[in-house]
């Protein structure tokens, strides 16, 4: 448990870091400016008062070899390297000029700098958005390199923000990075976010998601959201078009869509589910692309975004794009609700406010649930795994492995028995029946999982189940984990 | 007595996993429930938890007698709060799918 004094610490250090990302962003805006400005007053002096009264009504001026030479002092809106390096999205009629100089003015915000963020942020950095804000407080580690693409061997142990900002410095240095490298809390998500136009949720749990849907809400930003595990993929627009709470034809929120968090141990990580790549690749990349999509409307376009409401106006509905890369059809479109009318963000009746949120009285954590480490066993029936590879292996003992079938391919003790845990007690203790493993009482029996969860449910079961003989069913303490660190080094860290 | 109801199922998000790992599922469902009225998601909630269902983790699906939070269900590609939740009365052919929202990224 921290101590109150570094909670203190740690939130003065995120108040110093916001403070001094809201001044980069600031003086951002004032190097902009003021080369808007000198632009102008050179290109004024260079060709004469009234000459440039004329360019309005005749043809534009080529600018003469002197300009061409320095794009600083150029007339065209982007600069020479800007057009070569946006070209070829800049033919196309969706996005133009007019798309360009919008994705130029464009400040985007990207939460999580993982299997998703990575990817978002190498289209967004590319396609040219004029500012590019990076958030996440955690670190590289070797398990993210199979998917979180702007991440690297060599920068393993990096904050995420400082190596995806490497890899986005190198493949586009017009972009200005706003580097956050710590995760989003309620105190300060208000003011980080006022900071950009539109959001891109790329995180991994549902307290993060309700927290940036709300945050959304309550700044008027547009909110992206994606999400991934193993071989599915989910994307929503969201608060799009982004108006004040109570106003039933702005777009939903994630609160109107999931009012309830799924329960906590529903909830998998990807860490625990698994994860392929390109399904995560490709949900990353289709919100850069609904993002894109966002900030280059037309405004024509946007007919529902006008604040006079067309007396035939519809409230909008999301769209739920859903990605299953096994399955036939591979992507699917679901028509969704309109904002709800008792949301408790973004409605009249609304409990969500921006006092809540940085007062810190809205606890994200308690509302999702947390999990708490399983815990079901009396010391006696746990076993450390250093004390279980002391143990002769003879006929006189069992070793009953719960992992999936999958993880019991991947590595194996020899001679143990794989009956993966159900879920269930019932269940289980008849698959264990099935594999031989209840045959003789006599036989001392140990149970190993992964991490040491679900092994003590298995071991309570067969407890349960033969109740003269409690002692001789044991659980080995944190898995495999526990062996790796303190019995064989060697042992698949998978 | 109501002609039965063929109906596709489809399990999706995670959800596949407490059916028998299978994804799509034919399945005909009588056409009335026991008190003789048309058969609505509802029913088709009960019946596949009674039918279809062999992982004995019924929480995974259903809480206080309707999907548990986080599973959306929708039916011929339309969120079902837009077609009247569980009240809504199947039709023959209609597709049904439950989706578990994914938070992983």
């Amino acid at each position: 448990m921290p101590s109150s004094e570094d909670q203190k610490a740690e939130r003065d250090d995120r108040f110093r870091a916001n403070k001094l990302c809201q001044i980069e962003i600031a003086e951002a805006s004032l190097r902009d400016l003021k080369k808007e400005l000198e632009d102008f007053d050179s290109a004024v002096s260079a060709s004469g008062p009234d000459e440039t009264a004329d360019h309005t009504d005749a043809f534009p001026l080529v600018p003469d070899a002197e300009a061409k030479t320095d794009s600083q002092s150029s007339e065209w809106p982007l600069s020479s390297t800007e057009y070569q390096r946006y070209g070829r999205q800049m033919i196309m009629p969706e996005i133009g000029l007019r798309g360009q100089l919008q994705l130029k003015k464009a400040k985007v915000l990207i939460v999580g700098v993982g299997g998703l963020g990575c990817p978002a942020a190498a289209y967004l950095a590319g396609a040219g958005v004029g500012t590019l804000g990076l958030m996440d407080g955690d670190t590289v580690e070797v398990s993210n390199l199979h998917r979180q693409v702007a991440h690297a061997t060599g920068r393993v142990g990096m904050s995420k923000v400082d190596s995806a900002y490497e890899y986005l410095y190198a493949l586009n240095p017009e972009v200005n990075y706003i580097r956050h490298s710590f995760h989003l809390s309620p105190e300060h998500a208000i003011s980080v976010f006022e900071q950009y136009d539109i959001v891109l949720d790329c995180t991994d749990h549902p307290t993060s998601r309700y927290l940036i849907s709300d945050t959304s809400v309550l700044t008027s930003k547009p909110l992206v959201s994606a999400s991934a595990l193993k071989t599915e993929g989910q994307l929503i627009v969201l608060n799009d078009p982004p108006k004040p709470p109570g106003d039933l034809f702005g777009g939903p929120c994630y609160r109107c869509i999931f009012p309830k968090p799924p329960p906590a141990e529903s909830v998998l990580s990807c860490g625990e589910g698994g994860i392929l790549g390109p399904v995560v690749g490709v949900m990353g990349v289709l919100q850069a692309l609904e993002a894109i999509k966002v900030l280059t409307r037309r405004s024509e376009a946007q007919g529902r975004m006008t604040d006079a409401e067309p007396a035939t106006a519809q409230p909008v509905k999301a769209s739920l794009l859903i990605f299953s890369a096994f399955s036939s059809p591979q992507f699917r479109t679901i028509k969704m609700r309109s904002r709800r009318a008792d949301c408790a963000a973004c409605s009249a009746k609304r409990v969500v406010t921006a006092d809540s949120l940085s007062s810190g009285s809205l606890d994200y954590i308690a509302f999702c649930g947390r999990t708490t480490p399983v815990d079901v066993l009396d010391a006696q029936s746990r076993l450390s795994a250093k004390d279980f590879a002391q143990l002769p292996r003879d006929d006189q003992r069992v070793l009953v492995d719960v992992r999936d079938e999958v993880q019991y391919s991947i590595c194996a003790l020899p001679g143990s028995i794989n009956v993966p845990w159900t879920g269930n007690a019932d269940s289980w203790l008849s698959k264990a029946q099935d594999k031989g493993v209840m045959e003789d009482d006599q036989k001392e029996k140990y149970i190993v999982c992964r991490f040491g969860n679900d092994s003590q449910l298995a071991a309570k079961a067969m407890q349960q189940q033969h109740k003269d003989f409690p002692g001789i069913t044991k659980d080995i303490r944190n898995g495999f984990q526990a062996w790796r660190k303190d019995v064989d080094p060697s042992w698949p860290d998978y | 007595m109501a002609d039965p109801i063929p109906l596709t199922v489809e399990f999706t998000g995670g959800l596949e996993m407490l059916f028998s790992d299978q994804r799509k599922h034919k399945i005909s469902i009588p056409g009335q429930d026991e008190d003789g009225s048309a058969s609505n998601v509802a029913y088709l909630i009960h019946w596949l938890c009674d039918n279809l269902m062999k992982d004995p983790r019924k929480e995974m699906f259903v809480l206080d007698d309707s999907v548990r939070p986080g599973v959306l269900v929708l039916i011929n590609d339309s969120d079902w709060e837009l077609e009247g939740e569980a009240n809504y009365e199947l039709q023959p052919n209609d597709n049904v799918v439950f989706v578990s929202t994914l938070h992983g990224g």
